[in-house]
């Protein structure tokens, strides 16, 4: 060998030894959902702009929530990067828990964020998560049981304007039932919808001062109001009913109206899975008569930096990656445009291809009458719309959404779940130092 | 005293046993249908059941998305792990406490099968705790030590009723042939507990490969056996009951097949001593 092919052979070496010294490998611990799957399928387009490879870690929700809580709070150090929620977002940014994510370049611009999104995954001004999609709640419709029913929905109805449509629009005999909603226990499943509910009613969850409000004349009226409504239109055995035992439901045509998220939309009009697909409408989530805040929710799932990684700069790669303007032209050009992870950026709503999709408008306007920050009528100590970020939140609230699917099940009344949900309220928080 | 038994009574009970049979095995026999089924087909209501278009198109997808072949190698190695580092565990301990019980050993006994009421989530923190301390979070070693302990009671008390069907006049004849301690188990006991031995492996090798609580929280991306896969296709958000099937059909057939072919050996193994 001359010295020249040697010299030549010596450097080929290095490099391949600088790229693989650069090039890591990521561990990723997310959720099962469309938009999530659909990003794992089109990793490799990240694998080829900056040669790190990915792993997923994919498991269902409340079990990712469970590992990936118990791994942080131990420094396990297994994933690189999690998918977490709005709720765990503010609580481990103040833990000291994530990697702020305010030096992401320049080229990503953090400002196209929704600002909604931004503040529920910051705290102290400081973001700790990009949202990979956001979602909101409104109402999904049957058009053609509104029409036969005689009656218009408009863009922002009232619960009293629901109820009555409900019941115009039930039809047991054929086994439609006029309004669809979740009872299912569970902070995140009935209990986030009952909270949203209440804050429509003028209710809250504490007082400036913690007290539990569970006694006040807005959850009773909150509460009664639901439970009458779903008597009279809901469908039997709603005290078990979740996300996707609604879906399923409507996509059977069995639902003249559906309130919950806004990712919904994409799956009831989807042809191939819903009956309806050609027939639904959007409307903003109800208010009740007389107050300024609507029945709809904020949820963001976020990736995330554990505090702590050894591979901080690559997992930034990644979710500027995931998060960009140009993986949704990305996904859009392999999936179509009602296929795109929605509710992150403000762009995605000024582009035209994504106007057309119907949902669109409605699911930004929904995002936008969420208020994190200032979720209820009266104050509140707390952050957080369906749910309190505060750690103790999702044991309490988990109880107190058993109470009440009690009472969806005829198993109490309401004045008796209300009596508990206050009680066990105030003793956890006076045992967490609250009050 | 033998009892007739008319011809009538022998049909109802072959009839009973096949009901109460199929009324067991139909949520495997659903998940399996399921899998061949649209994610449509799959939440119709009225339920459809075998006349719809089947596909294979689940089975297509996860298998495109997941690495099957290395959560099923994960789950062979740690259930096998488990369970054979459990026998070795097991069987010197249920023989000193079936042929030289002392007056605790009945204590022992109980105080071992108490440790299985402990909720494992009790003690899912220190153990993470001793992972990461031991670097050994997300390897299937740590797991085959893991559930070797968890199944350990199991096993133990098994074996032990097994050894005491055993006469001791046998291994005493051992050792007066001047067989050694080790001689005496592996050659004179350990032979005639063949079939009670082969029952627990296949029993404790059954609950390893279904133990979920542990194999979810302790590994990430190496070590996920094939509970880990199952939990990656369920979700609050999203109908994907047929392809949730698929994964759970690809990741009970291996111990189903397994079941099927040893189950004489099971069923004689588990019955073993209850008849005198």
């Amino acid at each position: 060998m001359s010295f020249k092919q040697a010299l030549c052979a010596a450097t080929a070496m290095t490099l391949v030894t600088a790229s693989g010294a650069l090039a890591e490998n990521l561990v990723i611990a997310t959720v099962n959902n469309g938009d999530m799957i659909r990003m794992q399928g089109l990793t490799q387009d990240f694998t080829d702009k900056t040669g790190h490879t990915v792993e997923w870690v994919t498991l269902e929700e409340n079990v990712l929530r469970q590992r990936v809580t118990t791994d942080i709070a131990a420094k396990g150090g297994s994933f690189d990067i999690m998918t977490i929620g709005m709720y765990e977002t503010p609580i481990w940014g103040a833990n000291g828990w994530l990697v702020s994510l305010d030096d992401l370049s320049a080229d990503y611009d953090a400002d196209d964020i929704l600002p909604a999104m931004r503040a529920g995954l910051s705290h102290d001004g400081t973001l700790y998560a990009a949202p990979f999609y956001g979602e909101s709640s409104m109402i999904m419709y049957r058009t053609d049981l509104m029409e036969q029913a005689g009656l218009e929905m408009p863009e922002a109805p009232t619960w009293q304007f629901i109820r009555e449509a409900a019941a115009a629009m039930t039809d047991r005999d054929n086994d439609i039932n006029g309004i669809c909603l979740r009872g299912k226990a569970g902070w995140g499943e009935g209990g986030a919808f009952i909270t949203v509910t209440a804050n429509s009613f003028g209710a809250r969850w504490f007082d400036e001062d913690w007290n539990a409000q569970f006694d006040q004349p807005e959850w009773a009226d909150a509460l009664n109001f639901f439970v009458g409504m779903m008597e009279e239109s809901g469908p039997a055995g709603y005290a078990t009913n979740g996300f996707n035992e609604n879906l399923s439901l409507f996509q059977q045509g069995k639902c003249g109206m559906w309130i919950d998220a806004t990712v919904a939309a994409s799956f009831v009009t989807n042809p191939d899975d819903s009956t309806v697909a050609d027939k639904v409408g959007f409307a903003l989530a109800p208010n009740s008569e007389g107050v300024d805040k609507k029945a709809n929710w904020l949820w963001a799932w976020a990736l995330a930096v554990p505090a702590g990684t050894q591979k901080e700069a690559a997992a930034k790669e990644f979710i500027e990656w995931a998060t960009s303007k140009d993986y949704i032209e990305l996904v859009a050009e392999n999936e179509g445009w009602a296929n795109v992870p929605p509710g992150a950026r403000t762009s995605l709503y000024e582009n035209p291809n994504y106007q057309a999709v119907p949902f669109a408008q409605k699911t930004l306007d929904s995002i936008l009458a969420a208020d994190p920050n200032n979720p209820t009528v009266k104050p509140v100590p707390y952050v957080g719309v369906q749910f309190v970020a505060i750690p103790e939140f999702a044991g309490i609230a988990t109880e107190v959404s058993q109470e009440f699917s009690a009472v969806y099940a005829g198993q109490q009344t309401v004045d008796e779940a209300l009596a508990k949900a206050q009680a066990l309220t105030n003793d956890a928080m006076e045992a967490a130092g609250y009050r | 005293m033998a009892r007739a038994v008319t011809q009538q009574r022998k049909i109802i009970n072959t009839t009973a046993a096949w009901g109460i049979g199929l009324l067991i095995f139909f949520p495997i026999l659903w998940t399996v249908l399921t899998s061949f089924k649209t994610e449509a087909t799959a939440i119709a209501d009225p339920p459809v059941f075998l006349a719809f278009d089947w596909t294979l198109e689940n089975y297509s997808a996860v298998m495109e998305r997941s690495n099957y072949a290395r959560f099923l190698w994960n789950s062979i190695i740690i259930a096998g792990g488990s369970t054979i580092l459990g026998i070795i565990v097991a069987v010197p301990a249920a023989w000193s406490m079936a042929f030289v019980p002392s007056k605790r050993t009945k204590d022992i006994l109980l105080w071992m099968l108490s440790t299985k009421m402990l909720p494992a989530v009790g003690v899912l923190y220190p153990i993470y705790l001793i992972c990461i301390k031991l670097g050994i979070l997300d390897s299937r070693g740590a797991l085959v030590v893991i559930l070797m302990l968890m199944n350990l009671p199991i096993i133990v008390w098994m074996l032990y009723t097994y050894f005491k069907e055993i006469p001791g006049e046998i291994l005493e004849a051992a050792r007066m042939d001047g067989a050694t301690l080790k001689e005496e188990i592996l050659y004179v006991l350990t032979p005639m507990a063949i079939p009670g031995i082969a029952s627990t492996l296949l029993l404790n090798f059954i609950l390893a490969w279904n133990e979920a609580f542990w194999t979810l929280n302790l590994t990430a991306a190496n070590a996920a056996p094939l509970t880990a896969f199952i939990a990656s296709y369920s979700s609050p958000e999203g109908l994907f009951f047929a392809k949730l099937s698929a994964a759970s059909t690809m990741a009970i057939a291996p111990i189903l097949i397994l079941g099927w072919f040893s189950q004489k050996q099971l069923v004689s193994g588990l019955t073993f001593g209850a008849v005198k």
